[in-house]
């Protein structure tokens, strides 16, 4: 009796989890509103209004990544994409943000 | 039916729950597209390099010193990052004679990097202690506005070598949060590989239309006195005119203090407007007063041993990009003594792809 009500709690608990990370981190309710936060590897080549993301890129650029050096030489795309990885974990900057610069920077 | 110790058991229940916390914290929101062939990352090696000759009260000492660093991208998600640094400090000995000194070498940070999701990165290994921002964000001798360090730097920057939490989001269309939660479990006490055990966060907020960031950070000492630590930091960055206004208080048994820094590009400046442009003026004012920590100790970290107020005036001059050269000029005022010190030099940020930066 006591196993079969442990093993139902840590069902309880482990499904909880799941549950709880599928709705926090796929946008909840209104997961396609996220889409584009989750860019990762998102192909920014078939984005349409480039010139409309080179515009938020160079304000992200300057917002962000101003803050503490100035604006570096353009470097080859697979270069900048390491650099901009980098720049996420250690310079603070949001998905959309990575995403923006990334493609400001190697246009 | 078999006897299960209820201790056991609850330690089963709690390792699975600890389990499917994990679990929240790594699932991705989705499976990411695969990157195109042209934009995957390529394994890098930047870093910087610099000479300079400070004169500290008509003593003159040359820091050369380069600080490599290795950017690993492992797939869409991953990346491993390493830097160290190698400074050679060079005087002449009191009575006279050739230039000589140490030359140290020590590794910042070596870490692995998993962009778990938008919200979540993990971070694991020897990482720069995410308190304050001049540690972490603004310490490359091609970063910093003046190369003196602040009077502060050394409160709570020690490299932590354990597992961190990081990330930064949007809250609502004004406003980014940025923060990071560690652990330091580790207390090894090998030469250049140096950590303490603490514990602790950094909460940010920037507003992109201002362009100003707030926020704070926390740290536990876990060994010795098991103290904390507090501190603030701001960044300004107006639009119209290119000042960059930053600044970060902090609060310890090791000591408390502040600076304040404002750097201002000429580029507004109606003539000789080529070099205007590449000029770049800055001031900073500081001030720190000790904390209840043992001389030796204060020594050790590289603190003054008495209260101390300084301010520094410099002007940078971008040559070509990732080039620098730099003059500064700055006083400091003690009970321990007053007196004046001067640097000169060049900073150097490179960058060499380590593979193929063409798609085949």
């Amino acid at each position: 009796m006591k196993t079969a009500r442990s093993i139902k709690m840590t069902v309880t608990v482990v499904l909880g989890a799941l549950v709880l990370a599928s709705y926090v981190f796929a946008g909840g309710p209104s997961g396609k509103k996220d889409s584009a936060k989750e860019s990762v590897a998102a192909p920014v080549a078939q984005v349409s209004g480039a010139d409309t993301m080179r515009l938020q890129g160079e304000q992200r650029f300057r917002a962000n990544c101003g803050r503490c050096h100035a604006a570096p030489q353009k470097f080859p795309p697979r270069v900048m994409a390491t650099v901009v990885r980098h720049m996420r974990v250690r310079g603070g900057l949001t998905a959309e943000d990575v995403r923006l610069v990334l493609f400001y920077m190697t246009q | 039916m078999l006897y299960q110790n209820p201790k056991t058991e609850f330690s089963r229940r709690r390792t699975l729950a600890v389990l499917a916390a994990l679990l929240v914290f790594v699932t991705p929101a989705r499976i990411a597209a695969q990157t195109p062939d042209t934009e995957k990352p390529v394994p890098i090696l930047t870093g910087n390099a610099g000479t300079f000759s400070f004169v500290t009260a008509g003593q003159n000492l040359i820091d050369t010193q380069i600080s490599p660093v290795l950017l690993v991208p492992l797939g869409d998600r991953w990346l491993i990052e390493a830097r160290s640094e190698f400074e050679g400090k060079f005087q002449r000995p009191p009575g006279g004679g050739p230039y000589g000194g140490p030359v140290t070498k020590h590794v910042d940070y070596a870490q692995i990097d998993y962009i778990a999701n938008p919200y979540v990165t993990i971070t694991a290994g020897r990482f720069l202690t995410p308190f304050g921002i001049f540690n972490e964000r603004l310490y490359p001798v091609w970063i910093r506005a003046l190369q003196p360090d602040p009077l502060i730097l050394p409160i709570n920057t020690a490299p932590s070598d354990g597992a961190m939490l990081r990330g930064a989001f949007p809250v609502n269309a004004n406003a980014n949060l940025n923060y990071a939660a560690y652990v330091s479990a580790t207390s090894i006490g090998i030469g250049s590989v140096d950590s303490e055990r603490h514990a602790g966060g950094r909460m940010g907020l920037f507003f992109p239309g201002p362009r100003l960031e707030v926020g704070g950070s926390w740290q536990k000492t876990l060994q010795d006195d098991r103290g904390n630590a507090f501190g603030l930091h701001m960044g300004w960055q107006p639009a119209k005119i290119p000042l960059n206004l930053r600044s970060e208080y902090v609060h310890s048994f090791e000591g408390s203090g502040y600076w304040i820094e404002g750097t201002y590009r000429l580029s507004q400046a109606h003539f000789w407007q080529k070099p205007m442009r590449r000029t770049e003026v800055v001031a900073r004012a500081q001030q720190f007063h000790t904390g209840s920590i043992e001389a030796d100790d204060v020594a050790g970290l590289g603190l003054p041993t008495a209260n101390t107020r300084e301010a520094d005036f410099g002007v940078n001059y971008f040559l070509r990009d990732g080039l620098k050269g730099i003059v500064s000029y700055g006083r400091q005022f003690s009970s321990a003594g007053n007196f004046n010190q001067w640097s000169f030099g060049f900073a150097y940020r490179f960058l060499v792809p380590l593979g193929r930066v063409r798609a085949q």
